[in-house]
């Protein structure tokens, strides 16, 4: 007992403190990539090698549409090793959890040269892609919300629709000493009838697909959804086939969601934050409705 | 070590079995393939298992039809001692698509070919229990590993049973369903507790709630692409499937991985052994109340995964192997956080280890809980960790050198009680092995080249690559298509071998002591159902 103590102490409190502080991350991590339309001089290499189709070319005539989905990025970094203008950069940013499915996606429209090169940016849709840059102040809120509108805790009901597990993974690392969700008054429970918050991951598949629907009918209302990871989103790499419906919205409405493969803790706690204010929302609108 | 010849091999096998061999061929010099002239592989697995105390590794089926006009099983054997897979490719009755089955025999392959079944609409004769396995019982007829099966088919919203459970009948025996939908944050599975009071008389289970059609659509997707979706199989094995992806298009296309990029594969394989032990440990550890050590030990992980992020940009390792070596070298200073990383976790794992040792009530709840016989884990096929708890002395690192591991020497650590205590005690040792093998690594040569262009990839080359994940023997067997894509890419991931062994192992114990039995196995559903 003694030891464990002395353990205990020696070792002290490893808790991070985002998002009151920036996260700590490494210097190495490939958060997503940002694209510099005016430079980009050929969007093809990066749309051939990109895994999972998240960027995608339409040639028209001597016109191009390119489409970059975060909903569908690994954050590989791919596309910025192939594109040689530098217009492709790996950030650090992940914060890019949104309510809008429409917010994840950018899309640029050019000209062509014989050669299918760009010639001359016609069009660009970006102002939509939002990476949150007041994070710290919705984390006081969010605990605000959580300490006087929900009682003190907010339950989350985790479901594994069909992921690889990794998700399931960054969802655990929430719950350890470093990341420890709890703090918010965050906890996981088991029962969906306990839980205000639904945390989908995977591509649904046609297996787990009344699975998910009976955990969702099953909890009380108001409640939200969040889609976790490339697949949650959209079906990631996996995309729709004979065993996989894609993304959560095939299934579920879905409140926010959380990009990544998978998203790191700091990216899926984002989110969680970003769904509570959703859930505080809809509990105000309900009770309107109740008086 | 000295492998036999084709020739000698094709001699020995012809004057044994006649004319049913029809002929021997080695691409590479430790792939043997084997051709039957029809299906009985009965014979050929007896002589093997028998003579040479072979072990069938994994079957599975390809539709040859379109060029062939017919469906191939294929059967990998390795044995003890040697380096070199044998595998026997028999074709499927074209009248009836039948094929003999061996469970009755080898219970390891009971899974296995009842997902040939499933896949392929052929049918093992003489199968004990040839209910689906791989879709589940609602499932049209449809069968999506034939070539005529397009992947993006509609198939309509599910709908009635999903299995017919055996009942269980005597005087307090209840029915425990579990699942899919866990308790946890763990993946879906159904399991079907038969118990009298406390004790769990059988176990029945229903996985495949993941089945996202992943070997379909390696059929689909170009090389490049197809790396990530390897590494997606199963999260926690990211590395070491995605390693095993790109050594089987490497062995395909000859080609040579430079020594750097083969050492840095090593270390990071190891790291995400160490990473995973670590967590199971630790969730043991939490499963029988020790929260102090699993607190410790998720905060070890966390130090880890730091690392993994430090040395690939990823948490989970990912983006970092490719066909052809590893995408990025390391620099002075991700070598010192390496060094200095591993440093502190060894310290500190020591002090994890002493605490639970010191815990006897922890000990107490382990020691003879979930026990696996070893003449069981022999017959069930049991591979890895759970394996070697259990006396199966397997190792692919050892036993089919990959990456850079020839060129370290480690201890494989084997026990025979079988029970919760000592499949953790194989991953304690495993963790002070690893350690050791990337602070060798660490010396070796890390400078000069880590890649080489992927060149164009032959079509129409088979072979088989194997890795020891941190559960166990993961296989990929692939055929080489035109264009830089594949016609067939089989996975077996060690808990498609190891979930028998669960079953098993529970039966007798109290239901209280499911979670650490279970968590002492840790399997993947993503792996298993693919
Ligand atoms: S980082 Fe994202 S957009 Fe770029 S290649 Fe990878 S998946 Fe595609």
């Amino acid at each position: 007992m003694l030891k464990i103590l002395q353990k205990t102490i020696s070792t002290g409190i490893v808790t991070a403190n985002y998002p009151a502080e920036p996260a700590k991350i490494s210097d190495r991590y490939r958060g997503r990539p940002s694209f510099d339309f005016d430079k980009w001089k050929d969007a093809r290499p990066a749309a051939e090698v990109c895994p999972t189709g998240a960027i995608s070319l339409s040639d028209k005539g001597d016109s191009r549409k390119v489409t970059v989905d975060y909903g569908l990025c690994v954050f590989c970094g791919l596309c910025a090793e192939a594109s040689s203008d530098q217009a492709v950069r790996i950030t650090r940013e992940f914060e890019l959890a949104t309510p809008d499915r429409r917010n994840l996606v950018l899309t640029a429209e050019y000209t062509l040269n014989p050669d299918r090169t760009h010639r001359g940016l016609r069009k660009v849709d970006r102002a939509s892609v939002n990476v949150e840059t007041d994070v710290e102040s919705l984390g006081k809120k969010a605990r605000e919300t959580i300490q006087k509108v929900l009682g003190r805790s907010l339950a989350i009901r985790e479901v594994d629709a069909g992921s690889c597990n990794g998700c399931e993974l960054e969802i655990v690392a929430l719950n350890n000493p470093v990341h420890d969700i709890e703090r918010f008054g965050i906890q996981f429970v088991a029962s969906p009838r306990h839980a205000d918050m639904l945390l989908v991951t995977g591509p649904v598949t046609r297996n787990m697909e009344l699975a998910l629907l009976k955990t969702h009918r099953a909890m009380a209302e108001p409640k939200v959804v969040v889609a976790v990871g490339a697949c949650g989103i959209s079906g990631g790499i996996f995309g729709e086939n004979y065993a996989s419906l894609g993304g959560v919205d095939k299934v579920l409405p879905v409140d926010v969601y959380i990009p990544g493969c998978p998203p790191r803790p700091q990216a899926l706690l984002h989110g969680i934050l970003l769904a509570v204010g959703r859930l505080a929302e809809r509990l105000h609108n309900n009770r309107a409705d109740f008086f | 070590m000295m492998t036999p010849s084709t020739s000698a091999i094709f001699e020995a096998l012809r004057q044994k079995l006649g004319p049913q061999v029809q002929s021997v061929r080695a691409d590479r010099e430790d792939e043997v393939y084997v051709l039957l002239g029809d299906a009985d592989v009965r014979p050929i697995t007896e002589h093997l298992r028998r003579e040479f105390g072979a072990r069938l590794a994994t079957v599975f089926a390809e539709d040859r039809r379109p060029v062939e006009g017919v469906f191939f099983n294929y059967y990998v054997f390795e044995q003890k001692g040697s380096a070199q897979y044998l595998i026997v490719q028999a074709p499927v009755r074209t009248d009836t698509l039948e094929f003999p089955s061996l469970s009755a025999e080898l219970p390891a392959v009971n899974w296995q070919e009842r997902e040939i079944q499933d896949w392929f609409g052929l049918k093992a004769v003489g199968h004990p229990n040839p209910r689906r396995v791989a879709l589940h019982d609602n499932w049209p007829d449809v069968y999506p590993l034939r070539k005529d099966f397009p992947l993006e088919t509609v198939l309509p919203p599910f709908e009635g049973e999903r299995h017919i459970y055996r009942p269980a009948f005597g005087e307090g025996v209840l029915q425990v369903p579990v699942g899919p939908v866990h308790a946890g944050i763990i993946e879906p599975g159904h399991f079907n507790f038969a118990v009298a009071g406390e004790p769990i008389l059988y176990l029945q289970l229903r996985m495949f709630y993941t089945h996202k059609g992943t070997e379909k659509l390696f059929e689909k997707i170009p090389l490049h692409k197809a790396v990530f979706l390897a590494e997606s199989i199963s999260g926690d094995s990211s590395f070491s499937h995605g390693t095993a992806f790109c050594q089987a298009i490497e062995r395909a296309a000859s080609m040579e991985v430079p020594l750097r990029g083969l050492v840095m594969r090593t270390i990071l394989l190891e790291l995400e052994r160490i990473c995973n032990h670590v967590a199971d440990i630790g969730a043991i550890a939490t499963d029988v109340g020790f929260v102090i050590a699993h607190a410790h030990a998720s905060r070890l992980k966390e130090t880890l995964v730091d690392l993994n992020e430090q040395m690939t940009g990823s948490r989970l390792l990912r983006g970092m192997v490719c066909i052809g070596g590893v995408r990025r070298g390391w620099d002075q200073a991700q070598l010192d956080t390496l060094r200095n990383t591993l440093d502190f976790f060894a310290a500190e794992f020591q002090e994890l280890i002493n605490l639970i040792d010191r815990s006897e009530s922890t000990r107490d709840r382990l020691e003879q809980t979930g026990v696996l016989r070893p003449d069981k884990a022999r017959d069930l096929g049991i591979v890895g960790v759970g394996g070697r708890a259990s006396g199966v002395d397997l190792d692919v690192r050892r036993d089919h050198p990959y990456a850079a591991y020839s060129r370290y020497s480690f201890r494989v650590p084997v026990y025979e009680v079988g029970d919760v205590w000592h499949r953790m005690q194989v991953r304690i040792d495993e963790v002070n092995e690893s350690i050791g093998i990337v602070r060798k690594a660490m010396t070796d040569d890390l400078q000069r080249e880590f890649r080489v262009p992927m060149p164009t990839i032959p079509p129409d080359r088979c072979t088989v690559s194997a890795v020891e994940g941190w559960r166990g023997e993961i296989i990929h067997w692939i055929r080489t298509g035109p264009d830089n894509h594949l016609e067939r890419c089989k996975i077996k991931d060690p808990s498609l071998n190891n979930w028998p062994a669960l079953v098993e192992a529970v039966q007798g114990n109290i239901i209280a002591d499911f979670p650490v039995i279970n968590k002492s196995f840790n399997l993947s559903y993503s792996g298993t159902d693919r």
